[in-house]
């Protein structure tokens, strides 16, 4: 049986070999039902091999974009690629031949056991050697030994591993995870970040939407944050240095008797503010040049100094910065 | 990408597995049967051959209508589930995401239906001309192997099985519910027995030629069945329920 490292036992290979151009390009999409949108004017692209997490409150329009990209939702306007094909309706069967989508919901025939949920999608995607695919599907996915189990009485964690394995049963171009984790506990969370890991270390494109922002953080190479609009897209860092100027928080035994002697003045300090009792903090052009200059004159002003640190924002921060602005902008 | 009958096979597959694993199918394929046997061979074993010709006629059609309720009702049953019934469980997406066209989900779905539904209803009526040829009176067993009888039996129970196919699958691609859906089609299902049972009843005088030509008829309703269904088999509206 294959070790519980999930990242030790991917070892299916892509079939298609690396695409030149982006794995998906989104351009102006918008998704309307009746009056209500879905999404709007979302453009964005996602290179070959790239992990991109795609986040967003509920209702934003997360699943109805993968929905979109994977053709069961036709986009009401706008223009995408997919795995190098224009988004078309009568490029649905072609697209969806090059890409995997594993929804929110496992979605197992539970009358049947894993592998035969794996050996009816084989023949939906109509692969050579099916048996080969499936054992290394489940392989990946460290599920041999319950290939003949009814998928009935798996665990949730277990049935949501074997969707991976039957998502990954294509070799796909492009895969589209929509909410792996909902649901599972700690231990079964940890296994799929473990084989989505492992994927990325394969060179699969990953499009991943999720609630969990550490997730999408330790996941992904970028992420987008939508609700409706696109609201922001780059890596983590990026995200943050957009949105948070950047500061040093400087916490002292005491409370210093006049502040505004210390920080005002000082090079590269712009401005300072006290956030709590003998704390401060400061709003600075680069913190690593900041920081020796605003020890010294702590040390000079006779403060004890307890620490002196770039508060380092999350991408929860980020997230829910965007999001509150939205709720702010809705009120107004 | 063309048609693909492995994709076919592939749901033909997944639909038996599952079929013979369902306890509701299973109780379905068989209870429905034995009820629709059990009844018309009574009718046929007390049958007495003095009654009038009219009423004689009358109770062998009678009796034969039973076998052909077989095809019509157990298939309608199943196509009804077929669609509504994954799209309850959650498969249907992950299904609608793989290059399966929607006239090879299709068919794949009919056939998985036809073949058991085919299946049991020439094996029950097998059976029923065994007990009939073996216990019912001589006069009895002559008119119901009667050559035009058999040919309704034979042409029909396919051509029955069919539309309950298409009315099933086309009501079950567009409800939300899979009880209300059954229902509908096991009703949708009924109205070509009418015109087998004034055949049966003698109402229309059963003749080769009118077997055929109304065959010919339910044959083309079939296939405008099939067109119909695939037209109304919206992967949008299956997806989102109908959200629009």
């Amino acid at each position: 049986m294959p070790g519980r490292d999930g990242a030790a036992t991917v070892t299916a290979t892509r079939l298609d070999g690396p695409s030149t151009g982006p794995a998906l390009l989104v351009e102006h999409l918008s998704k309307r039902f009746g009056t209500r949108t879905a999404f709007s004017d979302v453009s964005f692209q996602v290179g070959s091999g790239e992990v991109f997490g795609f986040l967003g409150p509920n209702g934003a329009g997360k699943t109805t974009m993968v929905r979109t990209l994977g053709t069961l939702l036709a986009p009401t306007s706008g223009s995408a690629t997919v795995a190098g094909i224009p988004l078309t309706a009568e490029n649905g069967p072609a697209i969806r031949s090059r890409i995997s989508v594993m929804p929110e919901s496992p979605g197992l025939y539970l009358r049947l056991t894993a592998a035969e949920n794996l050996e009816c999608f084989a023949r939906l995607y109509r692969l050579a050697d099916r048996q080969a695919r499936i054992e290394r599907a489940l392989q990946a996915v460290n599920l041999t030994d319950r290939a003949n189990d009814l998928c009935r009485s798996l665990s949730k964690g277990l049935r949501q591993r074997v969707a991976l394995a039957r998502a990954l049963l294509s070799d796909p171009s492009v895969l589209f995870l929509d909410e792996p984790t909902s649901g599972l506990d700690p231990v079964a969370t940890r296994e799929v970040h473990e084989l989505i890991g492992a994927l990325k270390d394969r060179g699969v494109t990953i499009f991943l939407t999720t609630h969990r922002l550490e997730e999408a953080e330790r996941l992904c190479d970028r992420v987008a944050i939508l609700n409706t609009t696109m609201r922001l897209v780059g890596r983590p860092d990026e995200l943050r240095a957009q949105l948070f100027k950047r500061s040093l928080e400087v916490r002292l035994r005491a409370e210093l008797a006049s502040p505004a002697s210390v920080f005002v003045g000082l090079p590269g300090v712009e401005r300072w503010e006290a956030s709590a009792s003998g704390s401060y903090l400061l709003t600075v052009s680069d913190p690593d040049a900041a920081a020796p200059q605003v020890a010294r004159a702590l040390v000079h002003a006779g403060a004890d100094i307890l620490s002196i640190a770039e508060p380092r924002h999350s991408l929860e921060d980020v997230y829910l910065e965007l999001v509150d602005e939205d709720v702010e902008a809705k009120r107004r | 990408m063309s048609f693909s009958w492995a994709r076919v096979a592939g749901i033909v597959q997944k639909e038996l597995r599952d079929y013979r694993r369902n306890r509701f199918v299973i109780l379905t394929m068989a209870v429905l049967p034995l009820v629709f046997i059990i009844v018309p061979v009574v009718e046929l074993l007390l049958i007495k051959v003095s009654v009038s010709s009219s009423k004689f006629d009358t109770r062998i059609g009678l009796a034969l209508l039973y076998m052909l309720v077989i095809p019509a009702i157990v298939p309608s049953v199943l196509a009804a589930y077929s669609v509504v019934g994954e799209r309850e469980q959650g498969t249907l997406e992950p299904v609608l995401t793989t290059p399966i066209r929607r006239e090879e989900f299709l068919v794949g779905k009919a056939l998985a239906v036809l073949v058991p539904a085919l299946g049991i209803a020439y094996v029950v009526f097998g059976i029923f001309l065994g007990i009939v040829a073996l216990f019912a009176d001589p006069a009895v067993a002559s008119a119901v192997f009667k050559g035009s009888r058999l040919l309704v039996q034979l042409l029909f129970t396919p051509l029955l099985a069919g539309w309950s196919i298409w009315v099933g699958i086309a009501i079950s691609a567009r409800s939300v519910d899979v009880r209300a859906a059954q229902q509908l089609g096991m009703f949708a299902s009924l109205p070509p027995l009418v015109v087998v049972a004034l055949m049966s009843f003698n109402v229309i005088s059963p003749s080769v030629p009118l077997a055929l030509g109304l065959g010919a008829v339910l044959l083309a309703l079939d296939g405008l069945g099939w067109r119909a269904v695939a037209a109304m088999f919206d992967r949008e509206r299956l997806v989102t329920g109908g959200r629009d």
